[in-house]
């Protein structure tokens, strides 16, 4: 899928450029993109280093664990492929939290750190996802925030009568993506398995 | 309730940086070795992400750079209209997915042209605010690991993306 999809935005991209008559930008796009990425994982640096460091004195102090513990319920039927007291479930937890409380620079690491603990269970397929993976990602790309801070500070910036008025309209509409993207977790695991 | 919640923002980290170390010392744990021995992946994670991100950003790169974007959008257009959504807001829906960066730029543009406080204003912040950029996500968090091969991921990551414009549209219409 992955595979489709990047080939044909570059192909796609490249015909459209071509027939308007305007290639030139491609090169210099395809670098830009390049620039931008190289920037960007290592300004993670920093944060994930951080932060990595954190979660490893949270972990000795047990304090993840007791995380994981108090939502349990929840996490078994979300992941039931996961051990109940793994330090993923704990990651995990860690990882949504940050995204509801809009903390994006937290939520991050605390994301690679869940991945880190999940592909330590994926032992047989290295490269490829487990489904408790895609139900993470599912999840995380879905996930409720209760503060959009970017966008209230624009709506601030250009002189909004009301600038967190979209807090619920924003809720609301990450709430039914949420639901859907579970649904949908759930029946593709179903499909996918017999593949 | 909106400054209840941002108190809680503003306090979690440091709050959790003050309990975390202090929880770590009282159990004992020889808390600076515990912090330098977790924080030494960083490095490796970080840079191990750099080729997956490459390979997505120089492909959302020339998609958006040679309007091939645009006219995707503009296909959208006719049956966006039939729903009453404006056209206006159609870039930032094909971009959001893909390129954080990008999609901001474009709801800060329409925020600036429209107004925060008209239709288009609401949808566009609603829109920003509830959708997360489904590809970049994908590719750091998969990338981090070195996972190729994505399965569902991507059909569930769209089937949300795709849910919660609906439901931005459909909350607007309603609330504003």
């Amino acid at each position: 899928m992955v595979n489709y999809v990047w080939l044909g935005m570059i192909v796609f991209g490249i015909i459209v450029a071509g027939v308007q008559g305007h290639i030139e930008v491609v090169t210099r796009a395809a670098l830009d993109g390049a620039q931008v990425a190289v920037k960007t994982s290592l300004s993670l640096i920093a944060i994930i280093t951080f932060w990595l460091g954190i979660m490893k004195l949270a972990e000795a102090a047990g304090l993840v664990q007791a995380l994981a513990r108090l939502v349990r319920p929840v996490m078994r039927f979300l992941f039931p492929g996961v051990p109940k007291d793994h330090p993923a479930m704990g990651a995990i937890v860690m990882n949504l939290s940050a995204n509801i409380l809009g903390l994006g620079n937290a939520a991050t690491p605390m994301g690679l750190i869940a991945m880190q603990e999940l592909q330590k269970l994926n032992r047989h397929r290295p490269d490829t996802a487990s489904e408790a993976m895609c139900t993470f990602l599912a999840l995380n790309t879905g996930c409720i925030t209760l503060i959009p801070t970017t966008i209230i500070g624009i709506r601030l910036l250009y002189g909004s009568q009301d600038p967190t008025e979209i807090v619920g309209t924003t809720v609301f509409a990450t709430f039914c993506g949420m639901t859907v993207a579970i649904i949908a977790d759930r029946i593709l695991r179903g499909i996918y398995k017999y593949r | 309730m909106y400054e209840i919640i941002n108190q809680i923002s503003r306090w979690a980290i440091p709050v959790m940086l003050l309990v975390i170390p202090l929880a770590a010392f009282i159990k004992r744990v020889p808390v600076f070795e515990t912090f330098v021995e977790g924080a030494e992946a960083g490095f490796a994670t970080a840079v191990k992400t750099i080729p997956y991100l490459t390979a997505m950003l120089v492909a959302v790169s020339i998609f958006r750079a040679s309007g091939a974007m645009e006219l995707v959008a503009s296909w959208l257009a006719p049956a966006l209209n039939l729903l009453g959504v404006p056209a206006d807001i159609i870039p930032h829906a094909v971009m959001r997915p893909l390129s954080g960066g990008a999609a901001l730029g474009i709801a800060t543009e329409l925020i600036k042209t429209h107004g925060p406080d008209s239709f288009i204003g609401r949808l566009v912040s609603t829109m920003q605010g509830s959708s997360d950029t489904t590809f970049y996500v994908l590719t750091l968090y998969f990338g981090s690991v070195g996972i190729k091969k994505y399965r569902y991921a991507i059909i569930s990551g769209l089937t949300a993306d795709f849910t919660t414009l609906v439901a931005s549209i459909v909350i607007c219409k309603v609330m504003f």
